[in-house]
C-alpha cells in the first residue's frame, strides 16, 4: 500500500524539458495503462499541466525499485534520454508523496501561489484516471483527500482570493465596479503585452463585447481577429468611448492619447455611466487629471502594481495557515492508510498464530498423552479463545480509536516485529 | 423564563454580527453562512419576544416606543434577510446587523412609555402601522447600502483599496440592492398610508383630517420617488443618488421621531 510519485515541475525543469514530458489526455491514459500492464504500478494516475508532469502510483513491490522503473518508462515514453531527464525528476514516497499532492491541489506548489486552476486540473486528472479504471482504493482516497484539501484551503484562507498579477488586478477591479462582466463592453487601445493579458482575462470572464483601436489599421484587424472583437478606426473617440464600460490602454506613445476634454464629452454622451480606465502604457496614455471626473475610475500601471504588491504581502501571511491545513489532511490520510494496513497485518498475524498453536500442540502431544481426546480438544479450544482475545482487542481498538492509528502510523516497525518478509500483507 | 426570548435574540444577533464580521475580514464562506443562520434564529427569537410582550400587555407591539422600535428592528432584519437571499450577497450583513441590534437594545433600554390609547383598532389599522414600519425598515436598509456604496466608491477612486474591498459587493449591485429596498419601501408606505386614510375615514367619517405627519410622509414619498428616478439619470447616477438616499433616511428618522413625538396628533410611535 505504499505510494510513489515521480515527476517534474516548473522549479525542477525548464520549459524545454517540461514541454517534452507533458501528456495529452490520450497519452496520459495510454501511459497509465502500460504502467499497470507491465506490472510497474498497480494503481496509476498521470497529472499533466503546463507547469508539471507527475505520475502517482501504488507499486506492487519495493517502492524505490518502482520509482526507478517509472523514471525509465518516462524517458522511453517521451523519447528523452534518461540522463537528460534525471536531473529534472523528483521522487517522493508515501508521506512526502501525499504531502506533495496536497500542496499541489492547494496551490502552494504553483508558480503563482494560490492560483485556482490547479484544483480543477487535479479534479480532471482524477476523473479521467478513475474513469479509465486506473485508480484503486489508495489513489481514490488520496485524490479525494487532495480535492478536499484544495477546497478547504481556498475557503478558509485568503490564498487565492486576491489578484496577484497586474492583469488580474485590473479585471478584479472591473468586477468591483460592474459585477459580472458577461454583459459588459471593453475597448482595447494599442497592443502592449500587459494589455493582451488583461484582454485574455476578460475573455475568460466572457466579456460581452470587445472593441479594438490601434493606430495601425492592419494591426487592429489582426488583434480584433485574435481577441474575437471588432475594430474601431483610430481617432473615432466619440464612438469608441460611448460604448465601453472599461478601457484597457497600452499604446506606445510619448503623449497621452486620451485627453480630459475627450473623456469629459464622452461622459456627457454616455450619461455618466461608470467608466473604468486602465492605463497600462509607459509613458502614460491617459491624462491623469481626468481621474476626478464624475463616475470615472482611472488606474495606471503603478496603481495596479501597488495593489498586487499589497496582495502578495497579504498572501504570504496566509501560507502558514494553508500549510497547517495540508499537514492536518496528510495526517488524516496516513492514519487511514495505517489502519487499513494494520487490519491486514492483524489478519496475517492471526493465521500465523493459529498455525503456531497447531504446531505447538503437535510438538507437545507426548506431554499430553495422559489426557483424554475430549480434554485435549478442550485445551486446544481454550488456547484458541485466549489467542483470539489477544488479537481481537487491538483490532477493535484500531477500528475505534483514531488517535491510536495516528500513534502507530509507522506500521513497518510492527510488521518487522511480528512477521517475516514472506508473511507481510 | 421571562427574558428567555430577549436573551436569545440578543445572543443570536450578537453572534450573527460577529460571524458577519469574520466573513468580511477573513472571507471565510462558512462564517458568512453561520452569520445568516444566526440572523434567522435571531429573527425567530425576536418574533417570540414581541409576541410574548404583546400577550403580556394585551396590545399590539407598536403602541409604545419599545414595541415600535423593536418591531422596526425585526422588520429590518427580515427585509435584510430577504434581500440577502435574493441578491446572494452576504458581505452587507456586517453593516446592517449593528443597526438591528442597536434598535433592539435601544427599544429594550427605553423607559417604559405609556401605551397610546387608540380610539379604534382593527385589521386596517394593524396593516397601516405594520406596513409603515416595514417601509421605514426598507428605507433604513437602502440607507446602509448607500453608505457602503459611498465608502466603497471613495476607496476605489482614491486607489486605497485595503483588504475589505475585495469582499464588498460590486458598486452596481449595491445600487440595485438599494433601489430594490426603496421600491419595497415605497410600495409598502403607499399601501400603509392608504390604509391609514381608510381607517381615519371609518373612524371620523372624513379623510379631511390634518396631521403634520401627512406632510412628512408625503415628503418622504416624493423624495424617495425622486431618488428612484434620479438614480437612473445622467447627472445623478452613482454617488449623488446615494447621497440623496442617505439624506432621505435622515428625513425618515425625523418623521419617525420628532414629527411623531412633537407635532403629530395621532401618530406617536410609528
Amino acid at each position: 500500500m505504499e505510494i510513489v510519485l515521480v515527476g517534474l515541475n516548473h522549479r525542477t525543469a525548464p520549459v524545454e524539458v517540461r514541454e517534452r514530458v507533458s501528456f495529452t489526455v490520450e497519452q496520459a491514459r495510454q501511459a497509465a495503462a502500460e504502467l499497470r500492464d507491465r506490472g510497474i504500478l498497480e494503481e496509476t494516475l498521470v497529472l499533466s499541466t503546463c507547469n508539471r508532469s507527475e505520475v502517482y502510483g501504488v507499486p506492487p513491490e519495493d517502492v524505490r525499485q518502482s520509482a526507478g522503473a517509472l523514471a525509465t518508462y518516462l524517458s522511453s515514453f517521451h523519447s528523452v534520454a534518461p540522463e537528460a531527464l534525471r536531473p529534472s525528476l523528483y521522487h517522493h514516497y508515501d508521506r512526502e508523496a501525499v504531502r506533495h499532492l496536497f500542496r499541489v491541489s492547494s496551490g502552494l506548489d504553483s508558480m503563482l501561489i494560490g492560483e485556482a486552476e490547479i484544483l480543477g486540473q487535479v479534479r480532471e486528472a482524477y476523473r479521467l484516471a478513475h474513469g479509465a479504471g486506473g485508480t484503486g482504493p489508495v489513489l481514490n482516497r488520496l485524490f479525494q483527500g487532495a480535492l478536499e484539501v484544495g477546497k478547504r484551503v481556498r475557503s478558509e484562507t485568503e490564498l487565492g482570493a486576491r489578484p496577484m498579477s497586474v492583469a488580474s488586478a485590473g479585471v478584479k477591479l472591473a468586477e468591483r465596479i460592474f459585477g459580472k462582466l458577461n454583459q459588459r463592453t471593453a475597448l482595447v487601445l494599442g497592443a502592449g503585452t500587459i494589455g493582451e493579458q488583461v484582454v485574455a482575462q476578460l475573455r475568460d470572464r466572457e466579456v460581452a463585447h470587445l472593441y479594438v483601436m490601434n493606430r495601425s489599421g492592419e494591426k487592429a484587424g489582426q488583434l480584433a481577429r485574435e481577441f474575437g472583437g471588432k475594430v474601431i478606426p483610430w481617432g473615432e473617440w466619440h464612438e469608441a468611448l460611448n460604448l465601453p464600460d472599461l478601457v484597457v490602454s497600452s499604446v506606445a506613445s510619448d503623449d497621452p492619447v486620451l485627453l480630459r476634454d475627450t473623456v469629459k464629452q464622452a461622459m456627457v454622451a454616455r450619461k455618466n455611466r461608470a467608466l473604468l480606465l486602465m492605463d497600462l502604457g509607459v509613458p502614460r496614455n491617459i491624462d491623469p487629471s481626468l481621474a476626478d471626473l464624475y463616475n470615472v475610475y482611472l488606474y495606471n500601471l503603478d496603481a495596479l502594481t501597488e495593489i498586487v504588491r499589497q496582495n502578495r504581502a497579504a498572501r504570504e501571511e496566509e501560507i502558514p495557515h494553508a500549510e497547517e491545513i495540508v499537514d492536518e489532511h496528510v495526517s488524516k490520510f496516513l492514519s487511514w492508510q495505517a489502519s487499513v494496513e494494520l487490519v491486514g497485518m492483524l489478519g496475517v498475524l492471526r493465521a500465523r498464530v493459529r498455525e503456531e498453536r497447531a504446531e505447538f500442540l503437535r510438538d507437545r502431544m507426548e506431554m499430553l498423552a495422559h489426557f483424554q481426546p475430549q480434554e485435549r480438544e478442550k485445551i486446544a479450544l481454550l488456547m484458541d479463545e485466549l489467542l483470539e482475545k489477544l488479537l481481537m482487542r487491538p483490532a477493535e481498538q484500531l477500528r475505534g480509536e483514531k488517535s491510536l492509528r495516528k500513534k502507530i502510523q509507522n506500521v513497518d516497525a510492527l510488521r518487522d516485529l511480528f512477521l517475516n518478509d514472506r508473511e507481510k500483507p | 423564563m421571562a427574558h428567555l426570548y430577549l436573551i436569545l435574540t440578543v445572543a443570536a444577533y450578537g453572534l450573527s454580527l460577529a460571524s458577519y464580521f469574520r466573513f468580511l475580514s477573513t472571507g471565510k464562506e462558512t462564517a458568512g453562512r453561520i452569520g445568516t443562520i444566526l440572523l434567522a434564529v435571531g429573527v425567530v427569537a425576536h418574533y417570540f419576544a414581541l409576541l410574548e410582550r404583546s400577550r403580556g400587555l394585551h396590545t399590539v407591539p407598536y403602541h409604545d416606543l419599545y414595541g415600535s422600535l423593536s418591531l422596526f428592528a425585526w422588520l429590518l432584519a427580515l427585509t435584510y434577510l430577504g434581500l440577502e437571499v435574493y441578491h446572494r450577497q452576504r458581505s452587507v450583513g456586517a453593516f446592517v446587523v449593528p443597526f438591528i441590534l442597536l434598535f433592539f437594545l435601544v427599544a429594550h433600554l427605553a423607559p417604559a412609555g405609556r401605551i397610546v390609547e387608540t380610539p379604534a383598532r382593527g385589521v386596517a389599522f394593524a396593516f397601516h402601522v405594520t406596513l409603515s414600519i416595514l417601509a421605514y425598515a426598507a428605507f433604513g436598509l437602502s440607507f446602509v447600502l448607500s453608505l457602503i456604496f459611498l465608502a466603497e466608491q471613495r476607496l476605489l477612486r482614491s486607489q486605497n483599496l485595503g483588504a475589505v474591498i475585495w469582499r464588498l459587493p460590486p458598486l452596481e449591485l449595491l445600487e440595485r440592492m438599494s433601489q430594490s429596498s426603496v421600491i419595497v419601501g415605497l410600495v409598502t408606505i403607499v399601501i400603509g398610508t392608504a390604509l391609514g386614510f381608510l381607517w381615519v375615514d371609518r373612524l371620523q367619517g372624513t379623510m379631511l383630517y390634518y396631521d403634520p405627519k401627512y406632510l412628512a410622509t408625503l415628503l418622504v414619498l416624493v423624495l424617495y420617488a425622486a431618488y428612484l428616478f434620479l438614480a437612473r439619470t445622467a447627472a445623478w447616477r452613482g454617488a449623488r443618488a446615494s447621497k440623496l438616499c442617505v439624506f432621505n433616511f435622515v428625513l425618515v428618522i425625523f418623521s419617525f421621531t420628532a414629527v411623531n413625538l412633537f407635532f403629530s396628533h395621532s401618530h406617536r410611535y410609528f
